[in-house]
This record gives C-alpha cells, structure tokens and sequence, in this order.
C-alpha cells in the first residue's frame, strides 16, 4: 500500500483546475428557467473526480468540502430541488473556495478557514439543513447500486468513528469485475490481518449456477471480524483501492464482539460517497486538516509549478508519422549518395526537394504541439460578466466565438489578464444600465462579442459592445486639459481613441470598483505590445466599441526579409516590411541641414541608415540608387537604408538576453544556414533610436523582482 | 553544425587534451580533497586563473556577429549549438593592446552567475591556455589596495606558483556583470590595476 502518490499529486491539481473551470462555465450556461440536464451532469462530473482524487490523495478538507457541493449538485440534478439564480451563485462562490484551496495546498500554503466556513454555511443553507453531523434522513438510493457513488444526503457520521476499540465489523461485496481491476481480495484480508485477529466469513449466495459460472469475475462477497484496537481510517485505507469497486460497510462490533445493530442501511454506507479515505498515515482526519498532505508534498522535494502542456494524441500521431517520412528521405538520399553518378543527379534533386518539405512539415507541426485553443483563455471571462453585471445592476448577454482558434500557449497565457480587463470595460464603461438602453430606444440587454479568427500569421482577438461608445469630443477634452493634445490641434478620430491607452486618462466620471481609474488601458496595451502584438480601437457614439487585438500565432518563429549591411547580414519581420524600393535621389530631402526624409506615398518618412546607428561599416553610403526598406511600426514609417537585399524566410528566434542583454533596436537574433548568428531588428526600437533614444543595452534591475508590471 | 562545435585547432593540444576529456576523475577528487583547481591562461605576459568547474568548455577562435552599440571587448555572439553566446575580449577588457585573431586564438567559454541566480555562458578571448593548478584557499592572498577609486573587485585574489610565478584569480561573475557588459569602463584605470597588480606587463598599451 506503500505507492508514492506524490508523483501523481501535480497532475491531480491540473485536472482538478481544469475541472473547476469545467463547473464554472457550467454553472454560467445553466439557465435557471430550463436547467440543462447535461449541463449539470458535466458540472456534477467534474466535481465528483475532484472528490474521488481528492479522497485517494487524503486531501480531507478537499473531499468533505466538495461531498456538499456534490450533494446540492445531485438534488439540482434529479430536480429534489429547483435550480435558483441563488443556487447558481452559492456553487459559483463554492468553486472559487475550492479553487482557492487547491492552490492553497498546492503552494504549500495555510488553508483560509473562514472562506471555507462560509462557503460551507452558504451550501448547508441551500441544502436546507443544519450544519451536517445531526442526521439527516437519506433520500432513497438511485436504482444502480452502490457503486454509482452518488451522494446520498448527509453521510450518517457520528455512529461510527470513536467506537474502533471492540474492532470492527466489515461487510465487502466487490463488483464483479473486481479481479479484472487488479484487486485481490486475498491481499486485502492479509493486510488487515496485519492489524490484528481477523476472522472472514466468505458469503457465496451471489454465486450462479456451475454452469454459469465464470471464473474471470467475483461473484462471492464477504463478512469479516477485525479483532484489533484500530481506527476506522485505518480498516477504510486497507480498502482504499477498491472502493469504487465495491460495497463496503464498516461498522464498530459491540462490546462482545457481536454483530452491530444495522443502522441506516439505505446504502448510507457506500464508502465513495460517504467519507473519504484517511491519509496515508492512517491518522484520522481532522475537520478542515489539509496542512498535513501538503507538509508531505513538501518533502516530497515536489518540483510543484513544471509547467506542462497537453497534447492531442492526433498531433502526436501526426508527428511520428512525419519522423517516418524523413526517415525515409534520409536512406533514399544516402542511398542516392552511395553510388552517384552524373544521371542521378535529377533524382538527387527531387530527394532534396522532399527532404525540404519533410522538414518544413516537422517544423509546422512540432509548433503546434505549443498551440492550445483560445478557449482556456476564454474560460474566465463569462464569469467576470456574470459577476461584473451583476455587481453593476446590467443585463448583459456574452458571446463567444472562435473558441477553438489555436495560438502559441506562452502568447495565451500572457492574453489572459488583458482579455479579462478588456471585458470587464466592456461590461462597466460600455454597457449601459437597462433603463438608460432603453431611453435609447435599444434593448434593454446588452450584448458584449469576444470573436478570435485567424489572419495572416496573426491572430486577431475583437471585443466589441453595442454600449454607449466612446465619447471622441470629451476624451479629446480630457488630454487637452491634461495636456496630452495641445489646443487647437485637430486629431484624426483614430489618434482620438489611442487616446484610452495613455495612462491616467479615463473617460469615467466616477471611479467604480471594477474600472474606470484609468489604470489599465495602458498596462493591457503594454502587454499586447510585449507580445509583439497590436491593439487599436474603433468606436460610434451612442452604438458601441470594438476593440481589436492582433497577435503573432507564435514567438519563436519569424517571416523575416533578410538584408545586408556591410558584412553583416539582419532581418527584419516580414510583417513590417511594407516596401522596399531604390533610392531616387531626387526624393530625398534633408530637414535642418541633417535629418534626411524621403517622400514616399504624399508623405515624407525619415530615413535611417543602419550603418550610422549600429557604427558599422557600409558597402555604400551613397543614397541615390540604393535600396531601402520601409518599415512601419503602430503607424509610424521608417526607410532604412541597407546595402543589399537578401531573401524572405523563415527564422527561429533566438534570445540574445538569455547569456547576455537585451540591446535597444534588436528583437534577438537567429542561426543561418551557415551556422553563423544574424540578429533580428526590432522597428520599435530601431524609431526609438532613430529619435535620439536610448543606444546601449538595458541593465535588468538589481533586485529580481517580478512584480514591476 | 559540426564545424562549429569542434571550432579550430587549440594553441596547446596537451593542457587542452587534459581538460577536455574531464580530466581524470581520480585527480579531480584528489584535488577536491586539497584545493581548488584553477584553469590558468595567459594574456601577454600575465597569467591569469578562473575556477575550473566555471569552465565549460574551450573553443578555437570563429567568427562572430557583432553586437552594435556594446562595449568595445564585447566582439559579438556567435552560436553555441543552437544558443545565441556573446564573446568577450579580455585584453581589450583590460585595455591591453588588441590582438590579432588566428586558428590558435582560444575562447575559454565559462559558466556566469548574475544578479537574480541567472546563469549565463560568456566566452572569453585569451592568449593562450597555461596550466591547471591546484591551490589551498589560503594560498590565495587578497589582492592589494589601489585606492578607492580603481576597481578591483573582479580580481579574488593572487596566487604564486613556485615562489616566483604570479597567477591573477579572476571572479568571472564581477568581471562579467550587466553593468560591464553593457557599458565599456574607463579601460585605462583597469589596465592600472592589472598593471601594478602583475609582475611584468609594461609593454603593453
């Protein structure tokens, strides 16, 4: 019985969080008028597991916590009771307990008791009893027999526990499949055996007819006597791997040793629905002890926060089958290479051509193994409407779409508190109260979209609202009187909206608890640009706002243009690059004598020459005639002058700040061909730098801390 | 990829032999039991020491991508299998005469640990390699003051190998901090240092 459960413990607190998400958007769907019968399956589902692991692991507090969310979740099932907005919002601020806990015990971290008390309390209430302990009749047991493990009201505690010094009296009926799950009845009855004196007393009215009888399952049940000064957590752990597998009751024998009266047998004695199995250690179970597994976690030396990812079986499949190919390729070509001779020479090339596209194929999909739908960035969010207009007195109806739009798992990872913010504005500073809609003369519900598509090598994600818009004329006030726009100046209404990005500016009257401090805006953009992403703003008046984020699918791979200067070769992403053209020098002008533009397109775009900002030497410093790319970054223009153009490709970014620092203009670097390093310019930074910003590479803070965003 | 992991021909096969097949594991635990083994390499006429389990690897001299608007004796980065590297010249670091590369040139690329635990791989350009000694920690005397100005932190201390040879035990993590790599020093108070910190040397500038 010795397993080390510790090395499944990490997994249980993925599936549990992924499971509570399970119950959270559940629990959102569910429509109090017409509760789905699905839904609640899939909710109670997912509660139930989390009580099943949490159970093996000796996770008390975990199990008993979840055991009354079962409970009300099974009555809401079988429509005991009716499904209430109330009950919704009971179970919803369980899941948050509960999550709370997991993390708790997964970090090693003391339990919040009062949280859990309260949400206990709440969840007795909608249960409508008194706090648990006090019999409650069970309602009668669903048709499956035990094994179903479905809660059956109020586990009858009390009789037992406290009376283990007579020993115990234990009735086991396995399933009939138990042999097929690895289980030998011998072995358990060795291992209590090893507590003390054990009679058994094998039970055979359940055997079938000789000719019927088949030797693969069990079909006998027992009745055993434990003579031994034991608790019952001990006994219950013996039996902690057949459980659900069997029926068990366990009861103390009377003073003599003698049967013990039969108390509620209404299967109140299931064992997977009634407590949950002791640590372990076989120490009883303290009420709201859940320090003890996770103090054994600690010394399990469990390297906790890994972070991992799942795969589809298919991707995984895909792969093995690309590895085949190459495979393949490889001994044809070497084959090729053995005996060549000048007439193989088109066979050669065909092999090559194959071995490419091999490769490329590998490529592509080891990088989707990195690609998880949008969906677990999407989870939080019905929640945050739910909470937020209901907090707020809002009737908002929230829509997905394209939840299964794949992106890199570090890019979502990084859009998710962006995201949340960006709906959470929606729902406070857009959406309208319903008496305010309809004097608009529009539904009183109003409608919040989140839309993720792919686009190019982007991912775009939209949030938009049918609210009350930005209003353009006061939030140009606003940066007037902060000073951000001078007066008199007229905008472009795109320039106007940027303006919400800009610290400290907010169109809100009143600060709320939710937004409007004008914090935020600037910080989500920040983060979309950390991710070499963008975010722009389109808004009506009186008609709603979108806002639009487009992100790389993935940051390791890059579409570059490569270029060169001097003897260098640089590549610039490809989706920066909106031209490149040859210098007409009759098009060039210079502003005070030295800076240089050139007209482009009715306007005029600064040019830069690499060579002067990297303070290197070029092949040409003559303008006229040579080659010039222009590049643009957030709607700024750049034409940088380089000496050649090379081809487009794709590269591996490379972190230059991994053994050294990160360098102003230079968004990394990436092998070539050759093997030698080529570094990847940055457009940000490179207009930055072009305006007389920084040059030397940034020295990271002393203290390491985390928290500077 | 080949081409670059073996990289060149080393300026002493013998003392580079000894190293890279890790040395044998009987004289290493002998050393353990009575010292630390310290690389030693030369830079003109100077010798200098790192600790030898901050070595992880040595490579002839190739062909670096230079980093632009870095100091000076940080020449570039290349490619170690697949990780971007920066290289560092470390006579230009002490403002010695610079130094043509050729095949012999070795990069002794060591292991850096910087601010927040961050463990980062440098190479660093010498003259050639020396020996590998073995010293007690108190034969390692600290180095002397050169008043409050110069900088010495990065030297941890001198070591004399037979009553006459001096050897400088460098502290590669103060000699390779953010802040040196990303702003070049006043290189002609280090040399300074070095100068009157080592026996010979004067013909260097």
């Amino acid at each position: 019985m010795s397993v080390d459960l510790s090395q499944f413990l990490q997994t249980f607190f993925e599936e549990s969080f992924e499971g509570l998400d399970t119950m959270e958007s559940g629990l959102l769907e569910l429509d109090p008028a017409q509760p789905d019968a699905e839904t609640l399956n899939n909710v109670f589902r997912a509660a139930h597991s989390i009580k099943g692991g949490a159970g093996t692991f000796g996770l008390s507090a975990v199990s008993d916590f979840t055991h009354r969310m079962e409970t009300l979740l099974d009555r809401l099932r079988d429509g005991k009771q009716a499904v209430t907005p109330d009950a919704v919002n009971v179970l919803l601020s369980a899941v948050d307990c509960l999550r709370g806990m997991l993390a708790a015990i997964q970090n090693d971290q003391a339990l919040d008791a009062d949280a859990i008390s309260t949400a206990q309390r709440q969840l007795d209430e909608q249960l409508g009893q008194v706090p648990a302990g006090d019999a409650v009749p069970a309602p009668p047991q669903g048709a499956g027999g035990g094994h179903t493990a479905g809660p059956e009201g109020t586990p009858p505690r009390g009789s037992g526990p406290g009376g283990g010094g007579g020993g115990w009296w234990i009735r086991f009926e396995p399933q009939p499949h138990l042999f097929a799950t690895g289980n030998d009845p011998r072995r358990l009855f060795q291992a209590l055996q090893d507590l003390g004196e054990l009679e058994v007393e094998a039970d055979p009215s359940g055997l079938p007819p000789f000719e019927q009888l088949d030797p693969e399952t069990c079909q006998l049940a027992w009745t055993l006597r434990l003579h031994a000064d034991v608790d019952e957590a001990a006994v219950r752990e013996v039996f902690e791997w057949v459980e659900d597998d069997a029926r068990l009751e366990i009861r103390p024998l009377g003073a003599a040793g003698t049967e013990p009266a039969p108390v509620a047998e209404a299967g109140s004695a299931v064992a997977s629905a009634d407590e949950p199995p002791a640590p372990g250690g076989g120490a009883a179970p303290a009420a709201g002890d859940g320090r003890k597994p996770a103090a054994r976690r600690g010394n399990a030396g469990g390297g906790g926060n890994s972070s991992s990812i799942r795969v589809d079986t298919e991707k995984i499949d895909a792969l093995i089958d690309m590895v085949g190919e190459l495979v393949i390729t490889q001994s044809m070509l070497s084959q090729i290479g053995k005996e060549f001779t000048a007439e193989r020479l088109e066979e050669l090339q065909d092999g090559l051509a194959q071995l490419e596209r091999n490769t490329r194929e590998l490529q592509e999909n080891v990088m989707r193994i990195r690609m998880v739908p949008i969906s677990f960035a999407y989870s939080r969010l019905p929640r945050i409407v739910h909470d937020t207009s209901r907090a707020l007195g809002k009737v908002v109806e929230f829509q997905m779409e394209g939840e299964q739009t794949e992106l890199d798992k570090t890019v979502m990872e990084k859009i998710i508190d962006p995201l949340v913010h960006l709906v959470r504005n929606s729902v406070d500073h857009g959406i309208e109260a319903p008496e305010e809609r309809a004097a608009a003369g529009k539904p009183e519900t109003g409608t919040i979209t989140i839309e993720a598509y792919h686009k190019g090598g982007n991912i775009i994600i939209e949030i938009a609202d049918d609210g009350r818009g930005i209003n353009r004329d006061k939030l140009l006030a606003k940066a007037r009187s902060a000073g951000l726009v001078e007066d008199g100046s007229e905008l472009p209404d795109e320039q106007i909206y940027d303006l919400i990005f800009h610290p400290g500016l907010s169109t809100h009257d009143q600060a709320t608890e939710y937004s409007g401090r004008g914090v935020g805006m600037d910080v989500v953009k920040r983060n979309v640009r950390s991710l070499s992403g963008n975010i722009s703003v389109r808004s009506s008046h009186g008609q709603g706002t979108t806002i639009t984020i487009s992100l790389p699918l993935t940051l390791s791979i890059l579409d570059g243009q490569l270029f060169r200067v001097g003897d260098q070769t640089y590549i610039v992403p490809l989706v920066s690059v909106i031209e490149s053209l040859q210098v007409d020098a009759g098009k060039v002008s210079r502003v005070t004598g030295r800076g240089e533009v050139y007209h482009w397109r009715e306007g005029y775009v600064p040019i830069v020459r690499l060579h002067e900002l990297f303070d290197t030497e070029p092949v040409r410093r003559e303008l006229g005639g040579g080659l010039m790319v222009i590049v643009e970054d957030e709607e700024t223009y750049l034409g940088v002058f380089v000496d050649d153009l090379l081809d487009q490709q794709q590269v591996v970014i490379k972190s230059l700040e991994a053994n050294y620092l990160q360098v102003p203009g230079i968004a990394g670097a990436t092998i070539l061909g050759d093997g030698t390093v080529a570094l990847i310019l940055d457009i940000a930074g490179l207009i930055e730098m072009s305006r007389g910003g920084r040059r030397q590479p940034y020295i990271p803070e002393r203290e390491d801390s985390d928290e500077a965003a | 990829m080949s081409q670059d992991s073996e990289a060149g021909t080393l300026g002493e096969d013998r003392k580079a032999a000894a190293l890279g097949s890790g040395a044998d594991t009987v004289d290493a635990m002998q050393a353990a039991a009575d010292g630390d083994q310290y690389l030693t390499f030369t830079l003109g006429e100077e010798e200098y020491g790192v600790d030898i389990l901050r070595v992880q690897e040595i490579k002839g001299w190739q062909r670096v991508t230079p980093i632009p608007n870095t100091p000076h004796y940080v020449k570039g980065v290349i490619n170690l299998r697949g990780t971007i590297v920066p290289v560092i010249d470390l006579r230009e670091r002490f403002g010695m005469s610079a130094q043509e590369y050729s095949k012999f040139t070795v990069v002794v690329m060591v292991r850096v640990l910087s601010t927040g635990g961050r463990e980062r791989i440098m190479g660093l350009v010498v003259d050639a390699l020396s020996e590998v000694y073995t010293f007690q920690s108190e034969q390692i005397r600290p180095a002397p003051e050169f008043g409050a100005a110069l900088r010495t932190n990065f030297i941890r201390g001198l070591a004399t190998v037979d009553d006459s040879k001096m050897v400088i035990i460098l502290d590669v993590d103060e000699l390779l901090s953010d802040e040196d790599l990303a702003i070049a020093d006043d290189q002609s108070r280090i040399a300074e240092v070095v100068r009157a910190a080592g026996p010979g040397g004067q013909d260097h500038e």
